[in-house]
């Protein structure tokens, strides 16, 4: 199928990703049934999706970040001080 | 050695690769039957259900909006005082009419305003509000191509030259018979149309009435009743399955096509017998079709017939959309498999679809027509055909023996075939999903997705063809389709501009799910070939 979508875009003419990201849209309306609904259904479906999806990033964003920069300050004190580190009592 | 035998067609035919099965079974098939009903890959049927979710989703929110006043209500509601009482319009089917079919509701009911040939006029129909009314706009959408009329031969013409004899006999008696077939409505039209139709099939009698659905519905309650075993394909018509009801017989269903299944309830019947006294069944009688209409699959004739001979059954065999459409001159599933008609009990079939009429007929052996002609109920209550109509009938049934003294009777058979080979080839080439068997003029062309019904056919008929789709609850709900029907009027270069949209079509709405085809793009194919003569 990643063939067939690539030869689509062949067929089509389509040279910009704009036109791609055009027919990806228009993918999710047919798959979402939004192309059947009423502009104020519309309206009200993408607004939940994207509040949906903004959450979810900043989510990522928030959980990612913490622990990354926790796991960050474990290997710098880890390098730094061999000896005295809090896996010392490992060894 | 012959179960084996089975088992293996079944397992190679019904199955992900459409390999050829070769002369397997034997003697029984003369010919490779190869059917597809391959399945989509796993995510079509995830966003399937997306789809359906999200649909049913607002569709709750709409109604909650219309209980509470929200919105103004369109539908169909209980008065005041009704309200106490059951509730008439909560069940699924009224829910799902609601809220998903009434958003593409423009995409049926059509109104067409010429005769539905290879390509037709239709009247152009707007929507202020989203549906729930339409208005014309006065103007006519002309040469549209008719890929959805039951028209397999192409005799729905207006043709002045072929229509002479039914003009003839309009002029003579007029349009209406105003009786029954038992009082004063047998006209020396229907004699000489119901002996034709023995001669044509090459059965002993037939008996014509004045309406295909009616044929089946009003007749085989006279053939079998209470004590009564019907044994009836899971894919069967309403028709079909609505004379089983009103019969009062029991009903057995087996799965589509299926001769393990059709077996296995043979034996149990036979060795059970009735439910609660065990006695013997007065009668079995398995109801099957020659091509189903809406997976496109012929039906096993041969192994159907080697089973009812084994297990003394009697076979019904509704030919609706298989007479004039399959066989080498035009004569049904019998003959495509090379059969006798004496093998089949009861030939039903309809006249709408390959003779441009309408009405259906029933053939077969002399006692059991003439018992149907006193017994039946459309014999003793139904008005009989109408004499022009039966002209129709027989000019075409004469054109296609070829009893008018010309060949294009069989011409028109043989064109079907092409047209049918032809369009069934390039869609599998093209990567589309279609089911059916490789000879059928049906032809279903899988969507899958709720979205994507709407969307597939308001684009084809902006492109000038007009398709039709189908959906719940025609169809099961995760496969909804679109259905071809191949005419042999169409010529190579309509089916070219269909395939074309077609081809275009299934990239912007990415149809083409198929896991099996060799994707055909002239161009690239032209270019290595340019390479290599260098």
């Amino acid at each position: 199928s990643a063939g067939t979508s690539l030869a689509a875009l062949q067929r089509m003419d389509v040279r910009s990703s704009l036109s791609y990201l055009y027919w990806l849209f228009c993918q999710f309306e047919l798959i979402t049934c939004s192309y059947l609904m009423e502009p104020w259904e519309k309206l009200l479906f993408y607004s939940f999706n994207l509040a949906l999806l903004g959450l979810l990033l900043y989510t990522t964003y928030v959980c990612v970040a913490l622990q990354a920069s926790s796991a960050f300050q474990l290997l710098c004190s880890l390098l730094a001080n061999p000896q005295d580190s809090a896996l010392a009592v490992v060894k | 050695q012959c179960r084996l035998n089975v088992l293996i067609t079944n397992f190679c035919s019904v199955s992900f690769f459409p390999q050829k099965n070769g002369i397997s079974n034997g003697t029984l098939y003369k010919k490779t039957f190869i059917e597809h009903f391959e399945q989509a890959p796993m995510y079509v049927a995830v966003f399937t259900f997306v789809g359906f979710a999200v649909g049913t989703i607002f569709g709750y929110l709409r109604d909650f909006m219309r209980a509470w006043g929200l919105e103004k209500r369109n539908i169909a509601a209980e008065r005041e005082q009704q309200k106490d009482f059951v509730p008439l319009y909560q069940d699924f089917e009224n829910f799902y009419t609601r809220n998903l079919y009434l958003r593409i509701r423009d995409n049926w009911n059509r109104p067409i305003c010429s005769v539905p040939g290879p390509q037709f006029d239709l009247m152009e129909r707007v929507t202020d509000d989203y549906n729930w009314t339409f208005r014309f706009t006065g103007r006519t959408i002309r040469n549209v191509i008719n890929m959805g009329s039951y028209n397999y031969l192409g005799f729905a013409e207006t043709d002045v030259n072929a229509l002479k004899t039914v003009t003839i006999e309009l002029k003579k008696y007029g349009t209406g018979v105003c009786s029954t077939r038992q009082e004063m409505g047998t006209l020396d039209k229907h004699v000489e149309l119901e002996k034709l139709v023995a001669k044509f099939l090459g059965v002993e009698d037939a008996m014509v009435f004045g309406m295909g659905f009616a044929t089946n519905s009003m007749n085989i309650p006279a053939l079998v009743g209470k004590g009564c075993l019907i044994l009836s394909d899971e894919l069967n018509h309403t028709s079909l399955v609505l004379g089983a009801r009103l019969s009062g017989a029991t009903i057995r269903i087996f799965k589509h096509n299926n001769m393990q299944s059709l077996e296995k309830l043979l034996r149990d019947a036979i060795i059970h017998g009735q439910p609660r006294t065990h006695r013997a069944w007065r009668k079995i009688i398995i109801l099957v079709e020659g091509i189903y209409s809406m997976e496109g699959s012929i039906v096993r004739l041969p192994e159907i017939v080697s089973l009812k001979n084994k297990y003394k059954a009697y076979l019904y065999l509704d030919e609706a959309h298989s007479i004039g459409a399959v066989g080498a001159t035009g004569r049904g599933v019998v003959e495509y498999f090379g059969m006798s008609p004496d093998d089949v009990d009861v030939l039903m079939g309809t006249f709408t679809k390959s003779f441009g009429a309408a009405g259906g007929y029933i053939a077969g052996k002399k006692g059991l027509v003439d018992f149907l002609r006193t017994h039946s109920h459309s014999a003793v209550y139904a008005t009989s055909m109408c004499p022009a109509v039966a002209e129709q009938i027989i000019r075409a049934m004469k054109c296609l023996m070829g009893l008018d003294g010309t060949t294009q009777g069989l011409q028109r058979v043989r064109q079907l075939e092409k047209n049918t080979r032809y369009f069934r080839r390039k869609l599998h080439e093209m990567g589309f999903i279609i089911y059916g068997n490789d000879d059928s003029p049906v032809v279903p062309l899988l969507l899958y997705m709720p979205g994507k019904i709407g969307a597939f056919a308001r684009r084809m008929l902006e492109k000038n063809i007009g398709v039709v789709v189908v959906g719940f609850p025609a169809t099961p709900i995760t496969e909804s389709r679109a259905r071809f029907c191949v005419s042999a009027a169409h010529t190579r270069e309509m089916l070219d501009t269909v395939l074309n949209a077609l081809d275009e079509l299934g990239d912007f709405l990415h149809l083409k799910y198929s896991r099996y085809s060799k994707s055909s793009h002239p161009e690239l194919y032209e270019e290595s070939r340019l390479e290599l003569e260098d």
